[in-house]
């Protein structure tokens, strides 16, 4: 199979939702030109991030094939997603992408003990052909993420803590071996003094099990430990991206100077310079609507191009800007990128 | 002067089904002080207490929880409430909403999806005052909205019309309607963006300077209390671990648990490993003897299984409940 060395290819990728009435109703954008690949031979973890909305949600959905782009590509190993359409071949698909969600005691039936979901997992997969089998590769997932299949035996979703519960639906999506593991807000509802231990096991993963990680959070705290790359999405668009160091240190783009600026420090000496004033948006669907950048509203540098036609993505330094600020647009083209 | 005085409070919840019955200890043996205009935060993981803690102090005691032991006393200037012992009536009429108000996590469920937001206002007004000039009343609600910041046309907007932080930040207007003198907020940004949350924490902490009242902050996120608590107590397992002034507990925290709580936040710009702590957090209904804390402490010697630790005062306004630090080790 030709990879071209990518792992994962996002070419251009629209999504859009029909919204309201039978006849009438509105477009929405939800993923707008969104582009970003991974490579084949380097595992790493490229986190999504943004606000409620953004649109980051959906393109994980992309990823899963869950939904199919209005425009744009998808191609996992070479191949576009939209040419999978017979059942062996999605699950063949689906074996090398695994998700990890949010809240771990939704992920498993409350009324089945644990072991029982994880040895299905492996039959169904394939991994091995009988019980005795299945419980070995079971066993084996389960060591990657520290845990084993003793320890959970026979026991219910409720009996193991947060951390352990959702280190179990980690250790299902390893049981097809994965390559790349998409995780939608992994520890968000995990307990702060054992939030660490998930994330670290993805480090870990990707560190020893040459798995990819797409981390999908709001948390720019966790995705600046955890992750080799991000993407900053806003309304449907990818506004900011590339390595996190410099995407976090040094954020160009406006909105991600805001995003960066509001991320509450852990230390009660920014409190003064927190507590400035910000903006914020009345009514939620304005933005979407909107011509040209859907920051321009809120964004404190903006100019009248912004407003008339999207902005095109520039590069700065080893980032990726979508800017009027960067494309010669700007009378202070440079100003704009310390926060 | 203290404006709440809880001591010794000790609130399970008891059940019995089939036969069987299960008590969870969810808040056992706690002391502390409100004082009058200050912001205290009140933090600890999920099923620590938190939530329990203010249904007593809020006067929503219903069974299955139960308070065993301990009391409860509010002075709002020289109005004395015994919140153990209140009745229902006098609760609502001069006590619930007038002194003390309550903001909660979501707030899209608070405000009525098909009445205008001026409605809802309406509502909580008559209830509590009988609205007799309608004209003056919709004046002052005005004025309110406006001078917390918000525009007047929110008040004729139905909810879904508004974004989360202004809906967030409505439910904050209507619980500030007759300025009462403690506002317990529980939880108020959780489900909101970082540029939101910003928005509404700075619209707490304006309102707790202008009018001068006391903020009760509820929340497991660190970096919030941070940013916005003058003191901050933490909760473990229905206990109180330790409580400070804001400043103390980041720089220096004497408790294993805050400090571990505080040395695992991830920053922006700092990329060494933060570790876990081992275990988790015990089962209420069967926690360990002793500290509640030993079984995953770092530095756990004999006398943690057996005894439990005192709340001492360190320093001034620094209370720890830790051996080491009875022992002088810390």
């Amino acid at each position: 199979m030709s990879t071209n060395g990518k792992l994962l290819d996002v070419q251009h990728v629209t999504v859009e939702f029909h919204i309201g009435g039978l006849v009438g109703g509105t477009l929405l954008t939800a993923v707008n030109d969104a582009s970003f690949s991974l490579e084949s031979d380097k595992p790493e973890i490229f986190t999504l991030a943004g606000e409620s909305g953004s649109g980051k949600t959906t393109l994980s959905r992309l990823l899963l094939r869950d939904l199919e782009p209005t425009k744009g590509k998808v191609l996992f190993e070479g191949r576009d997603l939209s040419t999978i359409r017979k059942r062996s071949e999605f699950t063949e698909f689906i074996k090398k992408v695994q998700p990890v969600f949010q809240n771990p005691f939704e992920t498993f039936n409350p009324l089945r003990r644990v072991e029982a979901y994880l040895l299905d997992t492996a039959i169904n997969f394939g991994m091995a052909s009988n019980r005795r089998d299945a419980a070995e590769v079971v066993d084996n997932a389960l060591r990657n993420v520290g845990l084993s299949l003793d320890e959970v035996r026979q026991r219910y979703p409720h009996e193991l803590s947060g951390g352990q519960i959702q280190r179990v639906s980690v250790a299902r999506a390893l049981i097809s071996k994965p390559r790349l593991i998409l995780a939608d807000e992994p520890v968000s509802m995990v307990d702060a003094s054992l939030r660490m231990e998930i994330v670290n096991l993805f480090q870990k993963l990707r560190d020893e099990q040459q798995v990819s990680v797409i981390y999908i959070t709001h948390d720019l705290a966790t995705a600046y430990y955890i992750s080799d790359r991000i993407a900053i999405m806003l309304r449907g668009y990818i506004v900011e991206s590339g390595p996190v160091e410099d995407v976090l240190d040094r954020p160009a783009h406006p909105y991600t100077q805001l995003l960066k600026e509001s991320v509450p420090e852990p230390t009660p000496k920014q409190r003064e310079s927190w507590a400035k004033h910000i903006a914020l948006g009345a009514t939620e669907v304005k933005e979407y609507g909107r011509i040209g950048c859907k920051f321009a509203g809120r964004c404190p540098q903006v100019m009248d191009i912004c407003r008339k036609a999207d902005p095109p993505d520039v590069q700065v330094g080893r980032q990726t800007v979508k800017c009027y600020l960067y494309s010669g647009h700007g009378e202070n083209a440079a100003a704009g990128s310390q926060s | 002067m203290t404006l709440l005085s809880v001591k010794n409070l000790r609130a399970y919840y008891r059940t019995e089904v089939y036969g069987i019955s299960r008590t969870v200890q969810a808040v056992d043996g706690v002391s502390f002080d409100l004082l009058p205009n200050e912001i205290y935060g009140v933090a600890g993981e999920s099923s620590c207490g938190k939530t329990t803690l203010i249904k007593v102090i809020s006067g929503n005691t219903k069974p299955p929880l139960k308070v065993l032991e301990g009391s409860v006393n509010y002075n709002f200037n020289d109005y004395k409430v015994d919140m153990l012992h209140i009745s229902q009536d006098e609760l609502r009429q001069n006590v619930r909403w007038k002194e003390i108000s309550y903001v909660m996590q979501g707030s899209m469920s608070v405000l009525n999806p098909v009445r205008k937001v001026i409605e809802t206002f309406r509502d909580i007004v008559d209830t509590h005052e009988r609205i007799t000039d309608k004209k003056k009343f919709l004046e002052q609600t005005r004025a309110h909205v406006n001078r917390l910041g918000l525009p007047t046309d929110v008040l004729n907007a139905y909810p879904h019309q508004l974004s989360g932080g202004m809906r967030q930040r409505v439910a904050i207007a209507l619980a500030t309607v007759f300025q009462p003198a403690l506002i317990i907020a529980d939880e108020p940004t959780t489900a909101l963006d970082v540029v939101v949350q910003r928005g509404v924490l700075q619209m707490i902490r304006e309102i707790q300077t202008t009018s001068g009242n006391t903020v009760l902050l509820v929340t497991h996120d660190m970096a919030v209390h941070a940013n916005v608590a003058d003191r901050v107590m933490i909760m473990y397992a229905g206990r109180i671990a330790e409580e400070a002034p804001t400043e103390t507990i980041f720089d220096a925290p004497l408790h294993p648990y805050t400090q571990h709580l505080i040395h695992s936040l991830p920053m922006i710009g700092e990329k060494s490993t933060k570790a876990s702590l081992k275990g988790a957090p015990p089962n209420l209904a069967d926690p360990p003897g002793g500290c509640r804390f030993h079984p995953r402490c770092p530095y756990v010697m004999d006398v943690c299984r057996t005894k439990v630790p005192d709340l001492i005062s360190v320093k001034e306004r620094h209370r720890v409940a830790c051996h080491l630090v009875e022992e002088g080790a810390l």
